[in-house]
């Protein structure tokens, strides 16, 4: 029972970071139907950044958030710069450039702070913390936590103010959203930055425990699709619990469960993603488009 | 000097030339009539002056050269565009579709006294104010659209089709409630109508369009007894 | 016949001279580069024919070259086949798998089967770890060496081959059948065109390609191991179809030398300023971010608004 638990808790705190990046590219996905194939490089390489500023001497926490203000003005940075002129030609193009954003990523990442792993520092403390007397890693509920309140900020922001309430509006209906004043360009821009935003919360939670590297990111960023794709490509919520769900049960699959050796987590993943997509793609939490034909 | 002044507008949408040459003007606290049959150009001129649509040509509002400005920039001229099929945001509730009318209003804006007025004209506002807007009736979202745009206290409402798939009641509670805003508010209106009898009731001055041109204009009574427009819009 | 056809065929005449002169005088390793550049050609055509005329976009088509490849090396490392005998059993089950795979992709549509495509090749290298009493596990399966001029000419007369069975079933009723899937599916379907049929096919016919390729990948290779077809192979692939041109088969020529030769000369050092090893990267992202915005369409695209211009 004690081992149940702690693994669900495990399970929860790598969750929380594929929910993160899972929710970034809902985001996205939501407000241009564009999917970012380069979400997880751009996580990488603001990580990369605050590796930087914890290189030069920035304390942890101020680093922490420094890191966040520099991912959400890169992500309105790239969309206005990179994504903005090919907002109006057919989806396929912008694919293969966010394919090439990827590849121009990963090789600056390398270039830059050259391809050797490098160790990372946690935000919390790694020693075991006893509740209800099972110990848990306390590396584990800090990400949880972590992962929970940025959810609920963003929540919040969406739900109560004018700004998200503007960018919920450019999403469902753009046209709309422009006739009543909404520059709906700059909120594709303000998606970009908190989906950067989400991403960089996403390396800055894994870095600790898989070391960073320029391919970091490129396991996270499958099993984001998958809880993406599970939760339901158009719902924040769901691809929280979705990424959630994900992390217990690769989880939970691995301890209990013995074909499934650590190598076949990804195949499992992605044999998630394919049931889903197979069963019902419009997810969890999606609801399901009619295609007519 | 008129509100709104369109002087000899073009637009097409592609190859296909939708106005060919359109001039017309709306006098301030006037509401003016632009009739025509489908395909004649009255959408297009709405979108024309909301910047929806490209176009050569002028259009002036309160003397000031549009240009190219588009959508979100004439909006916040105090021009509000209620377009064809209403453009509800249908995911958002009944109060955010009301809030985000009100989005280019200053912050210091008094919004819950504008909430209020909406609920004063469409009483049902208050019951379903958190329900989602799809769950609404074509009448109540027609009605909605109407709220939405009234929220910015625009200077100039462009009104697109209004009785496009609506009961002839609810349609006739519309224009009532327009006519209601002309007269106690001063609120100028471009309406564009298929529905001739309802339009040349609730406007001053009406313009005819045929294939993407002014075929004719003039107050709204001569209109109404002028054998043309009697025959091809007003059956009888 | 019209000048149109005219050019054409005195276009095709002179590549195949070119092949064929390149083959005979080039250095032994420019003769190997060249048969990969074959080889992706002969991976982009089916490619095309699956994105370019239907419209289905697949991310995965590096799993179907896996498929191909593994099946030779099997064949030829474990049971002693001819390497060429083993082609024509490559294409068969890339394009049964193709074709199996496309009977639940029929319920999916753009970005989700984009990512079930995507999935597939993602999976394929952990895959050939696990299975290794198959595949050899990660050190994989050994295939006997053979010089850059072998694969050179088992690669173009393949890619030849490909060209040849390419034209014959776009030019008749399935070609017009894919472009009417790719145009509107609605209107399709209004026609008569059986949606599921065609659509299942062109998953088919383009994994069969794709076999082929990877059977010649191995043999040109030597070995094939779980890295030998990682995912970037799969966006290699469609970046080749879009840069060359969708739709066209000629333009997958300039796909093919592209995805081959523009990482090794964004390796090389420019104005004496010596780039590291992760430039290539780099200068790659660039140029096809670049591509995309100059020419969407692709070279082919490109020319035909030349042509128009001038």
């Amino acid at each position: 029972m004690q081992q149940f638990l702690q693994q669900v808790v495990s399970g929860l705190a790598s969750g929380g970071v594929y929910a993160s990046l899972a929710l970034a590219l809902v985001l996205i996905y939501r407000s241009t139907e564009v999917i970012n194939f380069a979400q997880g490089e751009m996580a990488t390489f603001t990580t990369y950044v605050a590796w930087q500023l914890g290189h030069w001497g920035v304390p942890f926490w101020a680093a922490f958030f420094l890191t966040l203000a520099f991912a959400f003005v890169f992500g309105v940075a790239i969309e206005r710069v990179v994504i903005r002129p090919f907002e109006r030609g057919p989806v396929l193009t912008v694919v293969i450039v966010t394919i090439g954003l990827l590849v121009l990523l990963n090789g600056l990442d390398g270039w830059i702070w050259g391809a050797e792993i490098k160790s990372f520092h946690s935000a919390f403390p790694t020693r075991p913390i006893n509740i209800g007397g099972v110990a848990f890693s306390l590396q584990d509920i800090g990400v949880i936590a972590v992962s929970l309140l940025a959810v609920f900020v963003l929540w919040l922001f969406f739900r109560f103010t004018k700004v998200g309430l503007a960018m919920r509006a450019a999403a469902v209906n753009p046209d709309s959203a422009r006739l009543t004043g909404v520059r709906v360009g700059w909120m594709l821009a303000l998606g970009w930055g908190l989906a950067s935003m989400l991403g960089a919360l996403s390396g800055l939670m894994i870095a600790p425990v898989v070391f960073l590297d320029p391919n970091m990111m490129q396991v996270v960023l499958i099993y984001a699709f998958a809880a993406a794709v599970l939760g339901g490509l158009q719902s924040p919520a769901g691809a929280v619990v979705g990424g959630l769900l994900l992390g217990v049960m690769l989880n939970l699959l691995g301890t209990y469960v013995h074909p499934v050796t650590p190598e076949l987590r990804l195949p499992v993943a992605l044999l998630v993603l394919l049931i889903v997509l197979l069963v019902k793609p419009s997810g969890l939490f999606g609801r399901a488009t009619v295609r007519k034909v | 000097m008129p509100l709104l002044e369109l002087g000899d507008v073009e637009a097409r949408y592609g190859p296909i030339v939708a106005l060919q040459g359109v001039s017309l003007s709306v006098d301030e606290g006037q509401v003016v009539a632009v009739l025509g049959a489908n395909g004649a150009g009255k959408t297009t001129t709405l979108r024309a002056v909301s910047g929806t649509v490209r176009r050569t040509g002028r259009i002036a509002f309160d003397g000031q050269d549009l240009g190219r400005r588009g959508p979100e920039a004439v909006a916040r001229l105090g021009i509000a565009h209620v377009p064809e099929g209403r453009g509800t945001f249908v995911e958002l509730t009944v109060w955010e579709n009301l809030r985000l009318g009100a989005y280019t209003r200053s912050r210091g804006a008094n919004l819950k006294a504008d909430l209020a007025r909406m609920v004063d004209y469409f009483p049902w506002i208050e019951r379903r104010r958190d329900q989602q807007a799809a769950t609404l009736s074509g009448g109540e979202q027609q009605m909605l659209a109407l709220a939405r745009a009234l929220m910015a206290r625009p200077r100039l409402l462009l009104l697109d089709e209004p009785s496009l798939g609506l009961a002839p009641l609810v349609t006739r509670e519309i224009f009532r409630i327009v006519r209601e805003l002309n007269e106690q508010e001063g609120l100028s209106v471009l309406v564009v109508e298929q529905n001739a009898n309802l339009a040349l009731d609730a406007a001053q001055h009406a313009y005819v369009l045929e294939v993407g041109r002014v075929a004719l204009d003039g107050p709204s009574e001569e209109l109404r007894s002028h054998p043309s427009v009697r025959k091809s819009y007003l059956g009888y | 016949m019209s000048r149109g056809l005219a050019i054409k065929l005195v276009a095709i005449a002179l590549g195949v001279a070119l092949v064929v002169v390149l083959g005979f005088t080039m250095t032994d390793y420019h003769q190997y580069q060249g048969g990969i550049v074959g080889y992706y050609l002969i991976a982009i055509l089916g490619l095309n024919i699956l994105t370019g005329y239907t419209g289905q976009i697949s991310l995965g088509n590096g799993a179907f070259m896996a498929v191909g490849g593994y099946t030779t090396a099997i064949l030829v490392g474990h049971h002693g086949w001819g390497e060429l005998w083993t082609l024509p059993v490559a294409a068969a089950v890339a394009g049964v798998a193709g074709f199996l795979f496309g009977i639940p992709a029929l319920r999916l549509a753009g970005p989700y089967l984009a990512l079930a495509t995507f999935a597939i090749a993602v999976a394929v290298p952990s895959l050939a770890k696990r299975f290794d009493h198959f595949t050899g596990g990660s050190s994989g399966i050994l295939l006997p060496i053979h010089t850059g001029h072998y694969l050179y000419w088992a690669s173009w007369i393949c890619a030849g081959i490909g060209y040849v069975v390419a034209w014959l079933v776009l030019r008749g009723r399935t070609g017009r059948a894919f472009r009417a899937v790719r145009d509107s599916e609605v209107a399709a379907v209004s026609s008569g065109v059986s949606l599921a049929s065609y659509k299942t096919l062109a998953f088919g016919i383009s994994a069969a390609y794709a076999g082929v390729a990877g059977a010649l990948l191995a043999i040109g290779a030597g070995y094939t191991n779980p890295d030998t077809f990682p995912v970037t192979l799969s966006l290699y692939l469609l970046i080749g179809a879009v840069v060359g041109g969708l739709g066209s088969l000629w333009g997958m020529v300039f796909g093919a030398l592209f995805i081959e030769y523009l990482p090794i000369y964004a390796q090389k050092t420019y104005f004496g300023f010596a780039f590291s090893k992760q430039a290539p990267s780099v200068v790659y992202g660039l140029v096809l971010i670049l591509i995309m915005l100059v020419m969407p369409t692709g070279v082919v695209g490109l020319a035909r608004r030349i042509r128009r211009a001038i």
